[in-house]
């Protein structure tokens, strides 16, 4: 294992306690006696020192230790939760990522880091009582350890030890012994990290290192660990804190500590288990200073006199000696049964590279382009066999994608948490008092969208807390709960997703933003515009109707890039707000970025893709409803008004350079149907055309009549047609960004390639429908298109 | 002089002359090539330039100015494809059997790299012109705008205009800013 790659998933792994701690810590206010949350924010910081010391990041060490400290009492319940404690624990975490982005950059923290963190531990101190010189805040722990000694003693005296053994021994010192297994060098481990780690919370008064494992040189192992240590160590940390220090290399380590005036029958059972080195071993603790000569020979007279009977479970020896408090062996129980469940969870998980991700769905992309013109050459051969084997392929190709798409997939609800924290920090610092619901976190989009979409997020629950909520005083003349309510809501709708912000605030003022938007000349008095169009000002640049410009928002700056960073995901912003009651801030986003299942038109020689998820259906624009509508660009649909827009006149479509040969084609019965009739006649076998070109009723399908068709697309809760010529039908599509030259380009979305090679564009139908709107007489329609809701 | 033809109609810049003598110095002569549009004669230094390709299916956008004439499928990569003729302001001329385009790389602002094409009527060669043969752009008198132009090389007697690529595809002037697609004027003017 390299070191780098052990630094980097303690990163991450740092990085994800520190969230789950963040997490914890939020909830924890809200249900104050929850152990296990306590509990949880207690080994998020433990494991963050434990696995800091092993990188030796002795800074990062020191100052979790002191959070610890704190955390400890208030498991012991010793110091009761409150919001301050919640608040500083949160800046801590907040500090201890800090230290952890500059370990990442193996940068020593900088003077402002270090003040901070000063600060930070000089607040935590103040919760660590009595404040003696020599850290009181283990005071309490060494006085449970002496009452633990003491019990014992009647427990032996019952057992009938001898005098010498009735009592602990003399030192003070935690003893430790520890045997390597040979393949702790190999798992990335150094014994050496250890040691020293201990010597961030104690000091090592004595250390004998055993080299007797070590092989003669020509059979010696030079990645093997062979090496055993016998430490005296004097530390004020409890039992699970020196077993933490060991968490990595208990599976490959053999690792004995026994505590400061621990039974001389302790020792006695450590050097049983030893019994090959028995004489050196009681030695050895004699020159740790850890046993005297005296307290030695008893030991090795109790262990005569009993040779050897069944070994009952260590733990369990440990309790019904009550040598160890049986809250450490719960613990340490506690803790095993976590790593399994952990470990069982992320058995069904895999960290993969997200390169190596977007490089697959690359290829998969180019797999269906190449699939898409398998299956054209196929329809151009006619053969069935083909044609069967190229649709199966096909429909595997689909699942494949499908499959391929869901690997990046991501629940939004892990972003949806985070503003548990802006939400509470912006309420502290507006000294409104607001709370978070959070519903739909189990919603799936793309991973690009979700890491894209934080920040404009942030922006809009900004706003929404801080001009949205009022002030208490306000909220209850107004007959409102005096805690206003920020909700986060996603589900998925017609092949996007959608995201809500929703206050239940003081909504947005119509009025003043439209005075505001004619102040600044963003709009011309005489203009006449909806709630709609109202509402978006409030994106344009340089737009904040707030008088006073506040930490957090009311520049101006923030509302246009949040309309721009989800207009460049391909999404759009709507708001409903009604005044008094509140807004309901409403992103539109696709699902994915990557490949979307498109639905084919054709106009004149040119194609284009619609985004199959907004098409509704598709009908043929008769020459009666052309003549009926009187060159206005509405149908009826049903009794409903369907505006819809000309693409060809739109876009300026070339005629077809060459008029089509379909009629001395098709003449001769049935010949090569041309590709843009494709799926319509391509079915068809030559026998097939045949009969139907006998058959007087039906030989109109031989002869597909140059006709109009309607695309009904929905898109936002709107309907607009598309009048198209053809209709080619469905097209799995993977999308080409517009790049650099062609970004901006109202009503096209992004570039696709056909199975023919050729480059198709993606109509952006909402974008088309603004252009129109725009231009309501660019084509001499005699009434502006516009779209019906 | 060192000069390789490059077929109007091969799939790619077949033989690149290689330097003479390895190293490469602000004097060594650097290496061209030129091509017609019309019956004028340009040059473009070859190191910005990656292929050369049969004028192929090129996929109208519409809504962009005239000098973009479309998109290209070149090897599942989009690339949008700019009519050198009208982007210097000449008529647009019909395609040929000649007629080229050539994928070029071109530096944004921002130092990012965009491919193009450009539609050229021919190509001609690939030719070296010493650093000392090539004089500064003349103030006026080019027919085409003057930052365009990096220098007049010296070919046979005759000036050839080479151009500054980085300029006359600038993604920013080139790119499409929705609102101003459908208007004219980012076309250049003499």
């Amino acid at each position: 294992m390299n070191l780098d790659d052990a630094l980097h998933t303690f990163i991450i792994e740092a990085g994800e306690l520190l969230e789950e701690m963040e997490a914890a810590l939020l909830r924890i206010e809200q249900t104050p006696d929850d152990a296990d949350t306590i509990n949880a924010i207690f080994r998020a910081a433990h494991t963050i020192k434990g696995s800091a010391g092993l990188f030796g990041f002795d800074h990062v060490v020191s100052f979790t230790h002191v959070a610890e400290s704190v955390l400890d009492k208030v498991r012991n319940g010793l110091i009761p939760i409150s919001s301050e404690l919640v608040a500083l624990f949160l800046g801590v975490g907040d500090h201890l990522a800090r230290l952890i982005a500059g370990a990442a950059d193996k940068a020593e923290p900088d003077e402002d880091v270090q003040q901070a963190g000063d600060e930070l531990a000089a607040r935590l101190g103040v919760y660590l009582d009595p404040p003696s010189p020599a850290g009181g805040q283990i005071g309490g722990q060494v006085g449970g350890q002496m009452t633990v000694t003491a019990e014992p003693q009647a427990q032996l005296d019952k057992e009938g030890g001898n005098g010498v053994d009735a009592h602990g021994v003399d030192s003070d010192n935690w003893h430790l012994s520890l045997r390597f297994g040979p393949d702790v060098l190999r798992n990335g481990m150094d014994p050496m990290s250890f040691i020293r780690y201990l010597g961030t919370f104690g000091k090592i008064v004595e250390i004998v290192t055993l080299a007797d494992k070590v092989p003669a040189l020509s059979e010696l192992d030079p990645e093997a660990s062979y090496l055993g240590f016998e430490i005296a160590f004097r530390t004020e940390a409890d039992k699970a804190t020196i077993e933490g220090a060991f968490e990595f290399v208990r599976d490959d380590a053999l690792v004995r500590i026994l505590p400061p005036h621990s039974l001389i029958s302790e020792y006695q059972r450590l050097i049983g288990e030893l019994p090959q080195e028995e004489l050196r071993l009681g030695e050895i603790l004699v020159r740790c200073g850890t046993l005297t000569p005296n307290e030695l020979n008893a030991a090795l007279d109790r262990q005569a006199d009993h040779p050897d009977g069944p070994a009952p479970p260590l733990g369990e020896v440990l309790v019904d000696q009550k040598v160890v408090q049986p809250r450490v062996v719960e613990a340490a129980l506690d803790k095993q049964k976590q790593v399994k469940e952990s470990k069982s969870a992320e058995s069904g998980l895999i960290r993969v590279n997200a390169d190596n991700l977007d490089e697959h769905i690359n290829l998969i992309g180019e797999l269906i382009i190449a699939s898409a013109g398998a299956s054209l050459i196929a329809q151009q051969t006619e053969n069935p066999v083909l044609l069967e084997a190229v649709a199966r392929l096909s429909r595997l190709v689909e699942e494949v994608r499908d499959s391929a798409l869901k690997l990046r997939m991501v629940q939004i609800g892990a972003t949806f948490k985070r503003f548990q924290r802006v939400v509470r920090d912006v309420s502290a610092e507006l000294g409104k008092d607001i709370r978070l619901e959070i519903s739909g976190g189990e919603t799936d989009l793309d991973k690009t969208v979700v890491e894209k979409i934080g920040d404009p997020l942030t922006h809009l629950v900004r706003n929404s807390m801080d001009h949205g909520i009022e002030a208490a005083e306000v909220r209850l003349a107004r007959g409102k709960p005096a805690h206003g309510t920020v909700r986060l809501n996603a589900f998925h709708d017609s092949g996007s997703i959608v995201i809500e912000v929703v206050d239940d605030g003081g909504g947005l003022p119509r009025e003043r933003i439209l005075a505001k938007a004619i102040e600044r000349g963003l709009i011309k008095p005489e203009q006449h515009l909806s709630d709609q169009e109202i509402y978006q000002l409030i994106f344009m640049a340089g737009f904040s109707t707030v008088e006073q410009v506040s930490n957090l928002s009311g520049r101006g700056v923030g509302m246009d890039v949040v309309r721009r960073n989800i207009t460049a995901l391909r999404g759009t912003v709507d708001i409903d707000s009604v005044e008094g009651v509140g807004t309901t801030m409403r992103i539109r986003l696709p699902l994915t970025l990557a490949i979307i299942d498109g639905f084919l038109v054709g106009v004149n020689a040119a194609s284009f893709v619609v985004p199959l998820d907004m098409v509704v259906e598709c009908l043929e624009l008769s020459a009666q409803q052309t003549a009926d509508s009187h060159g206005r660009d509405h149908l009826n649909l049903r009794g409903e008004v369907l505006p819809f827009i000309r693409l060809k006149q739109l876009f300026d479509v070339p005629e077809p350079p060459t008029p089509v040969e379909v009629e001395a084609d098709d003449a001769q019965g049935g010949g090569d149907p041309l590709p843009r009739y494709g799926l319509s006649t391509a079915i068809l076998t030559a026998e097939g055309a045949a009969a139907l070109g006998s058959d007087p009723e039906l030989a109109f399908l031989l002869h597909p009549v140059q006709r109009e068709n309607v695309v009904v697309v929905q898109y936002a809760g709107r309907r607009a047609g598309l009048v198209v010529d053809a209709l080619m039908g469905e097209f799995q599509t993977v999308i080409r960004p517009l790049g650099e030259v062609f970004n901006g380009l109202d009503g096209i979305s992004g570039f696709t390639i056909l199975g023919t090679g050729n480059v198709a564009l993606i109509l952006d139908v909402p974008g088309l429908v603004r252009r129109v709107v725009r231009q309501p007489n660019r084509h001499g329609s005699s009434s502006p298109a516009t779209v019906s809701s | 002089m060192q000069t390789t033809d490059i077929q109007p109609g091969g799939t790619r810049a077949q033989r690149v002359v290689t330097s003479g003598d390895g190293h490469r110095g602000a004097e060594e002569p650097q290496q061209y090539l030129t091509f017609m549009l019309g019956d004028e004669m340009f040059a473009i230094g070859i190191l910005s330039i990656r292929e050369i390709i049969e004028y192929g299916f090129v996929t109208d956008v519409p809504m962009t100015p005239p000098f973009i004439r479309g998109v290209l499928n070149l090897r599942g990569a989009v690339v949008p494809v700019v009519d050198l003729a009208v982007r210097f302001g000449r008529q647009p001329r019909e395609n040929s059997k000649r007629t080229c385009i050539v994928i070029v790389d071109v530096e944004a602002d921002n130092g990012r790299q965009q491919q193009m094409g450009v539609v050229v009527d021919a190509v001609n060669e690939v030719l070296e012109i010493a650093a000392g043969d090539i004089e500064p752009a003349p103030e006026f008198g080019a027919r085409i705008r003057n930052d365009f132009i990096k220098g007049m090389g010296k070919i046979d007697g005759k000036f050839v205009v080479i151009l500054n690529l980085n300029r006359v595809l600038s993604v920013e002037e080139v790119a499409v800013i929705a609102g101003v697609a459908n208007s004219a004027t980012a076309v250049s003017s003499i």
